[in-house]
């Protein structure tokens, strides 16, 4: 095996087109392409196999690997109109503000309209309560937004339907939307750029960093945070190097806040807040420093210890975000006022007062005193370098690329890849998608599609059109992958066995005949008959989604089904519920 | 590994016992679990109250006075024959909330007990959080990948590999019951199948003809189990259920997820653990007292739940229904006569089985000086020892310790109410 190993990497060094040799079964080019574009995409448009053959597969997956040089005004348009996309998060808070929050700051600046105020009284007089998340309350530890309100509190039966319509008539009035909507429009925009843009393997590695470094939208603040999130530290760095990235997300907001790293502090620091000096002090908070290194960077099993993790989070201590919460953006904006010009509410900064300034020891490595901001540099710097993270960071490519169990002889090279060179995703993904195993046969339609894959692969294949809205969006979620609501920091699974159960399956079923007959709002696929004859349109369809790649009795079976009633539609529903349809 | 991926149906001889093989597989090895243990299968209904509900005005300390001087405008009188709105007694110093007059015959008969003073040890005010350690049970460490009653599943083998061994009422998957081990999150019952308005039956059918097939592949064979589950429901029909014993579920989200978990267990689909929520206790502001908010959710909880319990009958003797919510609320009202977040809280263990009638778990006291950080109800009772009694004493693990891990479980903690 070890033999084989080195033959392979000899071959890898001296060629790069190396679909040759060794004993894995090859792929034909047809099947070469439908296997890039499925993996190296969200599957295959009408025309992209013709496409691809013209300009040759090894041109297209080096165009992919450059995404920022591939032209993308389709997609650019379709992403247009969802405007939370393009503001800052202080511009969010300012114009997304939570409905509660906003009334009591409003309150206390004596501007609360005396309609909605009676209303607001007259809520809970009435016996009802508010909605979730809309609640004001006098508790030190957590503003009232830090609430969750998507999947953790179930609506509450009793609001009033009075108090949200007037709620509903200010914020029209006054230009603002519900903080929902943030959430919806960024789920509209992955939706959207995974079905339209040319920067298939830009989407796919987006898809695959949000989840790597995963942000819950219903924890507190974070809806607020997620746009700049996307916008500002996964996408512009999923293909550069590793330790950009994680230094990205290590400053963002988005993630200080959901690892609660925001509000640790050296418990030496004292009253260090001179704005909030009531405010109790929590001292140091473990959370990021542990997922930094179990789930971010080295793996459960990559050799740190708890000391590291306390270690790590002292190193840390300061990393935090000016007003979290937005303040009172949205109330001073209201009345033409500024916050107070120092920073952006939403934003990182280095709070060196609440830093824990002593020596520390991290794997093995010394922190000298004093370092500042630095410390926490200097451990992504020895994190991202580490062995151990190379492997990681490769096993998990792999399993996305490949297949469920990652042949570990190309593991072995994928890491080598990412260790020498300073982590360099783009040549790292080339040493996957030209090796022989991502070529082989073995790993051709063996990855069960997760709900968002499936959902994008069939809108593709299918040439449908969205308009990416919570139409779609739901059926992702029934099918268990609503997009930011993983509330855990693992991510959804990238494994078979997470999202084959009866309850997702029969979902995928049920989605692929309301996508057949056109019962998605927002989006609509026209599907034309392709042939007289029944039989023929079957086999038409069969090749259009899966190029044909449909087993004997899964055909036979498709067959039988073919009556008078409507057959495109039912024969089209049929082939998307099928097993053959839900891998990739 | 999930277990279940791997393994496939049928492989269980049935012909000796002379089941009837029109009927679905998972089916038949549930009664022919049942039939080789001689027993029937022991059920827990948990159900999460989100938003932590006010402990202190659902479980009343009415012997407390301090509780009368810190609540000026919300606490509930002591009871007193001739006030509708004071507490039901229970025990001469507890009472019920006024609202809550469904719970009392069975407080009576001694199907109730109540664990006061419990909860999560961690001091988290966050719903986020402290939904999550409940949920995962293990305080304080947010990286469990799974939640306890998944893990229950895991550690305990399920030679039936019922198809509802598992259920959650709900949305998604809750985080308590996601893990490897299979389980259903799903809102309704009649839900459960392929949705195509008329064509429906004409599609379901393609369907399980291209599932049908006995190939060597564990999406197939989750596909041709799925129908056979499918199937089953549309034979139970949930569209037309009547409750029995003249039970009248409240009508209302709360109410249905109750009646669908009854559906189950009569159908006798396998259902071991079931799991629903009920949110909107974060009562902050204009809370009430016996009336008012709190008191209305109070109402539909009780009443959701006594109506389960006058449903499934003598079914409860296998049957434990157990209440729990993230944390409790401060001692002290608030200025917007609400209460904020606090501490430790209260929990209900209900059944034929539990010894009821005894509120459970050592009493802190509400003086000032008793209290946790000053504020909020000290806490007494782990809930995992409540988590680990009835795992042990009623779903029958043999392995309660690693369904929390970092905790030293051990029986001679277990409140006893299981006896």
């Amino acid at each position: 095996m070890k033999k084989l190993t080195a033959i392979i990497l000899i071959f890898l060094a001296t060629s790069q087109s190396i679909i040759s040799g060794a004993k894995v079964k090859k792929l034909t080019e047809e099947q070469r392409i439908v296997h890039v574009l499925n993996r190296l995409g969200f599957g295959v448009r009408p025309g992209d196999v013709e496409r691809v053959k013209a300009l040759g597969l090894e041109n297209y997956i080096n165009q992919q690997l450059n995404p920022e040089k591939i032209s993308d005004t389709v997609a650019e348009n379709k992403i247009r109109d969802l405007s939370v996309l393009n503001m800052t998060t202080a511009e969010l808070y300012e114009k997304y503000p939570q409905p509660g929050q906003l009334l009591r700051q409003l309150q206390a600046r004596g501007m609360l309209p005396a309609d909605l105020a009676e209303a607001r009284e007259n809520r809970v007089k009435g016996g009802a309560n508010a909605a979730p998340g809309e609640m004001p309350k006098n508790d030190s530890m957590n503003g009232p937004e830090s609430k969750n309100t998507q999947t953790v509190t179930p609506a509450n039966p009793l609001e009033d339907p009075k108090y949200r319509q007037m709620i509903e008539k200010y914020y029209r009035e006054n230009g603002l939307q519900r903080p929902q909507r943030i959430v919806a429009e960024l789920q509209a925009s992955r939706i959207l750029r995974a079905v339209y843009s040319e920067r298939q393997l830009q989407e796919v590695m987006v898809d695959f960093w949000t989840n790597h470094f995963n942000v819950f939208a219903g924890k507190g603040a974070d809806r607020w945070l997620l746009p700049t999130y996307d916008r500002d530290t996964i996408r512009p760095f999923a293909m550069s190097k590793f330790s950009t990235l994680l230094e990205a997300t290590a400053k963002s907001p988005a993630m200080l806040f959901y690892l609660d790293n925001f509000q640790s502090v050296s418990p030496d620091s004292g009253r260090a807040n001179p704005l909030r000096p009531q405010q109790q002090r929590r001292g140091i908070n473990e959370n990021y420093a542990r997922e930094l290194m179990e789930l971010h960077t080295l793996g459960v099993d990559g050799g740190y210890t708890q000391k590291d993790v306390q270690e790590v989070a002292r190193c840390f201590t300061g990393w935090t975000i000016f007003q979290p919460r937005g303040g009172a953006a949205a109330a001073n904006a209201m009345m033409g006022r500024d916050g107070n010009g120092r920073r952006d509410p939403g934003t990182f900064f280095f709070n060196a007062r609440v830093h824990d300034d002593g020596e520390k020891i991290v794997l093995g490595h010394k922190i000298p005193a004093g370092g500042g901001m630095k410390d926490g540099q200097m451990v992504l710097d020895i994190l991202a370098h580490h062995p151990s993270t190379a492997k990681f960071i490769a096993t998990k490519l792999v399993r996305h690329f490949v297949a469920d169990n990652p042949p570990p002889a190309l593991v072995d090279r994928v890491a080598a890849t990412f260790t020498k060179t300073d982590g360099d995703i783009r040549e790292t993904l080339k040493t996957i998608f030209f090796s022989n195993e991502f070529n082989s046969t073995d790993a051709y339609r063996v990855k069960i599609k997760r709900p968002f894959e499936l959902v994008i692969s069939a809108i593709r294949t299918l040439g449908a059109d969205t308009n990416g809205g919570p139409g779609t969006h739901q059926w992702i979620a029934r099918m268990g992958e609503p997009l930011y609501g993983f509330q855990t920091p693992n991510g959804y699974s990238d494994t078979a066995e997470s999202w084959v159960n009866t309850g997702g399956l029969l979902e995928r079923m049920n989605f692929g005949l309301a996508l057949a007959s056109n019962r998605i709002p927002g989006t609509s696929v026209n599907l034309s008959k392709l042939s007289n004859e029944q039989s023929k349109v079957m086999d038409e369809y069969l090749k259009v989604l899966l190029a044909g790649d449909i087993s004997p009795a899964t055909r036979e079976a498709l067959l039988k089904q073919l009556d008078k009633s409507d057959p495109v539609t039912k024969v089209v529903g049929l082939i998307l519920g099928t097993p053959e349809f839900q891998r990739q | 590994m999930n277990r279940r991926f791997f393994l496939k149906s049928g492989t269980v001889a049935l012909a000796s016992i002379g089941m009837s093989l029109s009927a679905p597989a998972f089916l038949e090895r549930v009664a022919l679990g049942n039939a080789l243990t001689g027993g029937k299968r022991k059920t827990l209904i948990a159900i999460f109250q989100r938003g932590a509900v006010d402990g202190l005005n659902m479980v009343v300390p009415f012997g407390e006075s301090n509780y009368y001087s810190v609540r000026p405008s919300i606490a509930i009188p002591k009871p007193d024959a001739g006030n509708a709105e004071s507490a039901i007694n229970l025990d001469g110093f507890f009472g019920l909330h006024p609202s809550m007059s469904a719970f009392k015959p069975l407080w009576d008969s001694k199907r109730l007990a109540i664990v006061h003073a419990s909860g999560s040890p961690d001091n988290t005010r966050s719903h986020f959080d402290a939904q999550d350690y409940m949920e995962s049970a293990t305080p304080g460490v947010k990286s469990t990948h799974d939640g306890w009653l998944n893990r229950y599943l895991q550690n305990k083998e399920d030679a039936d590999r019922s198809l509802f061994r598992a259920v959650a009422l709900a949305k998604t998957m809750p985080r308590v019951l996601q893990g490897q081990a299979p389980a259903l999150a799903m809102t309704s019952l009649a839900e459960f199948t392929i949705r195509a308005g008329k064509s429906s039956e004409n599609l379901q059918g393609g369907f399980e003809a291209i599932y049908a097939r006995k190939v060597n592949d564990p999406l197939t064979d989750m596909g041709r189990e799925t129908f056979e589950a499918v199937n089953y429901l549309k034979q139970v029909n949930p569209g037309q259920y009547k409750p029995e014993n003249g039970a009248q579920y409240p009508g209302n989200p709360f109410g249905n997820s109750l009646l669908q978990i009854a559906q189950l267990i009569k159908a006798g689909v396998g259902l071991e653990i079931a799991f629903t929520d009920i949110g909107g206790w974060d009562t902050h502001t204009n809370q009430g007292n016996s009336r008012g908010q709190l008191a209305n959710l109070l109402q539909q909880f009780s009443s959701g739940i006594a109506a389960l319990y006058q449903d499934l009958g003598q079914r409860m003797d296998d049957v434990i229904v157990l209440t729990m919510s993230e944390f409790g609320r401060t001692v002290r009202e608030n200025g917007n006569r609400g209460t904020d977040h606090g501490h430790a809280n209260a929990m209900f263990v209900m059944g034929n089985s539990v010894r009821g009638g005894k509120v459970y778990g050592r009493w802190p006291g509400l003086g000032n000086d008793q209290l946790y950080e000053g504020r909020d109800l000290t806490l007494t009772t782990d809930f995992r020892d409540v988590f680990g009694e009835i795992a042990t004493c009623h779903l029958g693990s043999k392995d309660a310790k690693s369904i929390f891990p970092g905790y030293s479980l051990s029986a001679s903690n277990f409140k006893g109410f299981l006896g």
